[in-house]
């Protein structure tokens, strides 16, 4: 029998359950992704997709299985900073009284001593940041007065400045701009190439074909796990969403 | 009247300064006020007003018992207060009931037992005072125990500034990059309890729930950073309670009610002339005429 070199993985998930006081929310979920890798985690709402992302970053518990990032405990990828979560637009108070430069700037508290203050190394990873997501103009902008594709933007560059090597984002495309959508898929193939693994949560299809390696269907559990090519089929995709047909969702395809 | 020959701006200030039960009142509900707007900035931004109205109102029998025992009342608040939000979380997950509801059968049963309390120990407590407050009244050892509490609060506060303003604001992110989110949740209900506890003796446990949210809600309209939210807040927390106790010394009113009705008003201030989220939008209405 092969070993598996867990160190080799950057996410490896293996027959993780959730539930929320007896309620099932995710049963039996693997997903093993390597650096570099893109993948696309797709389904239905209340499929489970949210509770995947909570599980990797250790925002709820599993009450079965095990999860290893870079072939250590989710605990320990917290104290190294080591994954990354972007929030969906919906996700977050847009009326916080807060600047973009103070949101990237949480990116760094995880590193920072107890009082947050931010040392010179910081400064300099949230410039760098925001300046990646074209957002220097609106360094002391309050989040509020961002458009949908800003405040977008701002939450990536607090993950940039984090210096994360695992990225989730929860629906990264919803209500944005088409400049923010190229910036992003710009990123992405940055990302890529410096070793990031990036699982991504999403409703559209097109993006799906367009930027991810691999793709994970999940109703509660997965559905399919592979390859795009392979796996992203409208059977699968009909079994993920109930047994409504993909043309019916998405329009006949291309 | 001969009461307003002699009545100038000057002596309308300095002359309640002459009593020394003035002085205490006006500097220990500046503390308070201080306080309770400190902490005001995160409740209003949580969304956590009615879990300060739970709270503030849970500490009655606490407060009750510890002066039928002879013990701190702070320290009976404070079981109480955070005992109340452990009995609320624990209904919410083990029932199918609503948490605002769970919310508000828990504080009024609490309020409830206090009162009951109240009739049954014949004791020197003064209900009156306590559901009221009685910042005039105020004695030396409950001066002490609020200049500790609230410097506790104040520096717990300042030490957890920036933590506790990214877990109100994303607390996910907190958890994901390692900070421990069980703790800054806890922290600020503790904080809540305390705040409540010096909070009661100005306005009393029926109103603490306004020195609590008002100046946080107030400041929320004025500004868009996080910092000068905070100052605002306490700002117009410390200026309501000097409004207050000097109206309610000048037209002998109840002075809990005068305090939190000026907080009030500097909010329907803030309401209609915020320069960018009132209802006049004074900074839209300057911008045409130039």
């Amino acid at each position: 029998m092969e070993t598996i070199n867990y160190q080799n993985f950057r996410i490896d998930a293996e027959n993780i359950c959730v539930d929320y006081n007896g309620k099932v929310a995710l049963y039996d979920a693997n997903l093993r992704l390597k650096p570099g890798q893109i993948c696309g985690l797709v389904g239905m709402n209340g499929a489970g997709k949210t509770t995947f992302f909570n599980a990797l970053t250790g925002f709820v518990n599993i009450s079965k299985g095990k999860i290893r990032i870079n072939g250590e405990s989710v605990r320990s990828a917290q104290k190294d900073q080591t994954i990354a979560y972007v929030p969906q637009n919906e996700g977050i108070d847009s009326q916080f009284p807060i600047s973009v430069w103070d949101v990237v700037m949480m990116g760094r508290y995880g590193s920072m001593n107890i009082f947050r203050c931010p040392r010179e190394s910081d400064v300099q990873a949230v410039k760098d940041a925001i300046e990646r997501v074209d957002l220097t103009d609106h360094l002391s902008t309050p989040i509020g007065n961002l458009s949908g594709g800003q405040r977008k933007r701002t939450f990536l560059a607090r993950a940039i400045a984090q210096r994360a090597s695992i990225l989730l984002l929860d629906e990264p495309f919803s209500g944005v701009d088409i400049r923010t959508e190229k910036l992003i898929s710009e990123l992405f193939i940055q990302f890529k190439n410096e070793g990031k693994t990036i699982l991504l949560s999403t409703h559209d299809m097109i993006h799906v074909r367009e930027f991810c390696d691999l793709v994970l269907l999940i109703n509660k559990t997965v559905v399919a796990y592979g390859e795009t090519s392979e796996v992203f089929t409208p059977e699968n995709i009909t079994t993920t969403f109930g047994g409504i047909s993909p043309d019916f969702l998405f329009g006949p395809e291309s | 009247m001969e009461l307003c020959s002699f009545l100038t701006l000057d002596s309308i200030i300095t002359d309640p300064l002459t009593h020394d039960f003035m002085r205490k009142a006006l500097l220990m509900s500046s503390l308070v006020a201080a306080v309770c707007g400190f902490l005001s900035s995160y409740l209003t931004l949580k969304g956590w007003a009615l879990m300060g109205d739970a709270v503030s109102h849970s500490v009655m029998p606490g407060v009750v018992v510890a002066y039928a025992l002879g013990l701190p009342f702070s320290l009976g608040a404070f079981i109480f207060g955070v005992g109340s939000v452990a009995l609320i979380g624990f209904i919410k997950q083990k029932s199918r009931v609503k948490e605002d509801t769970v919310i508000g059968l828990v504080f009024t049963g609490f309020f409830a037992l206090g009162i009951v309390l109240v009739s049954k120990i014949k004791s020197n407590i003064d209900l009156h005072s306590i559901l009221f407050g009685s910042p005039l009244g105020i004695s030396l050892s409950d001066v002490k125990q609020t200049i500790f509490i609230s410097l506790l609060v104040v520096i717990l506060l300042s030490i957890f500034r920036k933590d506790l303003m990214l877990y109100c604001f994303d607390p996910r992110h907190a958890k994901t990059v390692g900070i421990n989110v069980f703790f800054l949740h806890y922290l600020l209900l503790t904080c809540l309890s305390l705040a409540a506890v010096v909070g009661l003796q100005s306005v009393g446990i029926i109103l603490v729930v306004a020195m609590l949210i008002t100046p946080g809600a107030t400041a929320y309209l004025l500004t868009d950073k996080f910092d000068n939210m905070t100052v605002i807040s306490v700002l117009s927390a410390i200026i309501s309670s000097l409004i207050g106790i000097y109206v309610s010394f000048w037209f002998d009113l109840e002075t809990g009610g005068s305090i939190v009705l000026a907080q009030t008003f500097i909010f329907l201030f803030a309401f209609l002339f915020a320069p960018r989220y009132g209802i006049f939008k004074l900074k839209k209405l300057f911008a045409g005429y130039k």
